[in-house]
């Protein structure tokens, strides 16, 4: 259709000037109010809602003891998810990502600053009082070089994957001999403490009395397996489709398939995922937006008539 | 004492004065309430913008009293989590209407006439709800929140966003979801439903028209490219 063709169009379609019929706005919506209320009430009362309980660093130190001591020794050495995540938390790699020539995460930069050692580890502890030989340990942490901090951390992880090493719910750790230096004093202190709950309370302590942020606690449990745990069971995790379930059997955030579904594809499973999938989606939403102006993508309502069962009564009349 | 004896005339040059006329200018009440509409409106695919709209004034009262009350209180009474299930389930149906709503308008090229602006509109109110939606699911409060919040935080990081709109900040997730988010949602819905007013609903496709000109093309292409 050439451009002279379609603005004639255009002011064609501009305003209707065959017949037209009664209606009532006002009655139309209240019904439909009505119909959708009554819709509500009926899946409420159906279906309810789902609630699970939120895990705590407390339930995370009962129940996998070990997997928690194992995590915070690895934000320690900063080998955590956090501790090697990269902007907007601290300026590390492990998780930055970029496309072609977009660096959006490294542009940002780092906007919600976390010291995994100092704000998960170190700083609860030094909080802990009337345990002279705790702080004592941290302090001969502290002291020492980074190379021999690093080699009892070291040291200390391969002990905690051993298959001998165990940890309780009632905060004792075992792991195989090794030169580990002040670590198990440290993290028996820190395991004990997590068990209870003062480590929930720790770490959400900010430079004022009322706080909403809970970026540190949620970045340190996620750095550790109880969440995902959870998550298998509710079907949550990415290749489960996850974004677009709910806990339960509930149906969740549906409208985000073709974003999850994006996740699904072999190409897009690599470091750079999340970004790719969001300038995907971006274009995208700027096509939908923009449909009305884009040849070929506006014109397929013409070549496939759907239109004419939607109008069928008014061919059928003016036929 | 002198009183003014001003004329029951509006002042033309009066700024009230000029909004008000472009106003009903463009919607005459007629237009913004009608009690008559183009005979072609016989449709059930019509019904799902209303129903849309339906949707999100149930979403605002429920939320609204969940508001009313703060974030925790639905966790621990009955009325609170029957209050919350009346908001998630309203959430649902407003996408499910919506989302066929945008369908039954693409396939019938809503956008024809001068209306690219009714289509702007309610595809943008469906791209900001996506949004008011995820800040609703992480501050919850609960395991969900929990879990959202962590996972989608690193598509957010990765594009950037993350610094500026902290998912892991249930104080800010909060306030996007109870304020900035619904009132961009309801600012673009009044824009959407006061364009649809004043242009009209879409006629439909003239049929006698194209054949007309397919007459006489000899058969060739007619008159929007369409396939034969």
């Amino acid at each position: 259709m050439s451009r002279r063709e379609r603005l004639a169009e255009e002011e064609r379609y501009r305003e209707w000037k065959g017949p037209y019929r009664s209606y009532d706005i006002v009655k139309e919506a209240s019904i439909a109010l009505g119909a959708v209320l009554a819709l509500v009430l009926l899946l409420t009362i159906l279906f309810s809602s789902p609630d699970e309980k939120p895990s705590t660093v407390k339930s995370w130190a009962s129940s996998m003891p070990l997997d928690f001591v194992t995590t915070a020794t690895t934000e320690l050495d900063g080998s955590s998810g956090t501790g090697s995540y990269g902007p907007p938390y601290n300026d590390a790699n492990g998780s930055v990502q970029h496309a072609w020539f977009l660096h959006p995460q490294r542009w940002l930069g780092i906007s919600h600053p976390i010291n995994t050692a100092q704000d998960f580890v170190l700083a609860p502890l030094r909080a802990i009082t009337g345990q002279p030989a705790l702080q004592a340990a941290v302090t001969a942490y502290e002291d020492a070089p980074s190379s021999q901090q690093s080699a009892w951390t070291t040291a200390y992880e391969k002990g905690l994957a051993g298959k001998s090493a165990n940890a309780t719910a009632s905060g004792t750790i075992s792991v195989a001999q090794g030169n580990y230096g002040p670590l198990p004093t440290m993290m028996t202190g820190l395991l004990r403490f997590a068990q209870s709950g003062g480590l929930d309370g720790a770490l959400l302590t900010s430079k004022q009395f009322y706080q909403t942020d809970y970026t540190k606690p949620l970045m340190f449990m996620a750095d550790g397996g109880l969440l995902a745990a959870r998550a298998q069971t509710d079907h949550l995790l990415g290749d489960q489709w996850g974004m677009m379930n709910e806990t339960g059997s509930y149906p969740g955030q549906v409208w985000l398939w073709l974003y999850t579904f994006w996740y699904q594809i072999t190409p897009l499973q690599g470091q750079n995922a999340d970004l790719l999938v969001m300038l995907i989606m971006g274009a995208l939403s700027l096509g939908l937006i923009l449909i009305p102006f884009i040849p070929g993508v506006r014109d397929v309502p013409r070549w496939i008539p759907i239109y004419k069962l939607i109008w069928r009564e008014h061919y059928k009349a003016t036929a | 004492m002198t009183t003014s004896t001003s004329s029951p005339t509006s002042d033309e040059r009066s700024w009230t004065a000029a909004v008000r006329s472009r106003a009903v200018e463009a919607l005459p009440p007629e237009k913004l309430l009608p009690d008559k509409q183009p005979a072609y409106v016989a449709s059930w695919i019509y019904v799902f913008g209303v129903l849309s709209l339906s949707s999100l004034v149930v979403i605002i009262a429920s939320g609204s009293i969940l508001a009313l009350k703060g974030p925790g209180w639905w966790h621990f009474t009955g009325i609170g989590h029957f209050f919350n299930s009346m908001h998630l389930w309203a959430v649902e149906l407003f996408f499910f209407f919506m989302v066929i709503h945008l369908w039954g308008k693409y396939w019938m090229a809503a956008w024809r006439g001068g209306r690219a602006r009714v289509w702007i509109t309610g595809a943008v109110t469906f791209l900001i709800a996506i949004p008011c939606a995820l800040t609703g699911y992480v501050s919850q409060q609960n395991f969900d929140a929990q879990w959202i919040s962590t996972q989608a935080k690193d598509a957010m990081n990765a594009a950037g966003i993350g610094s500026f709109f902290n998912l892991l900040n249930f104080g800010q997730m909060y306030s996007y979801h109870v304020l900035l988010l619904p009132a961009a949602v309801v600012g673009v819905v009044v824009a959407h439903i006061l364009l649809v007013r004043r242009h009209g609903v879409v006629p439909p496709f003239d049929l006698q028209r194209r054949r007309e000109l397919l007459g006489a093309n000899g058969g060739g292409p007619a008159d929007d490219g369409a396939p034969r």
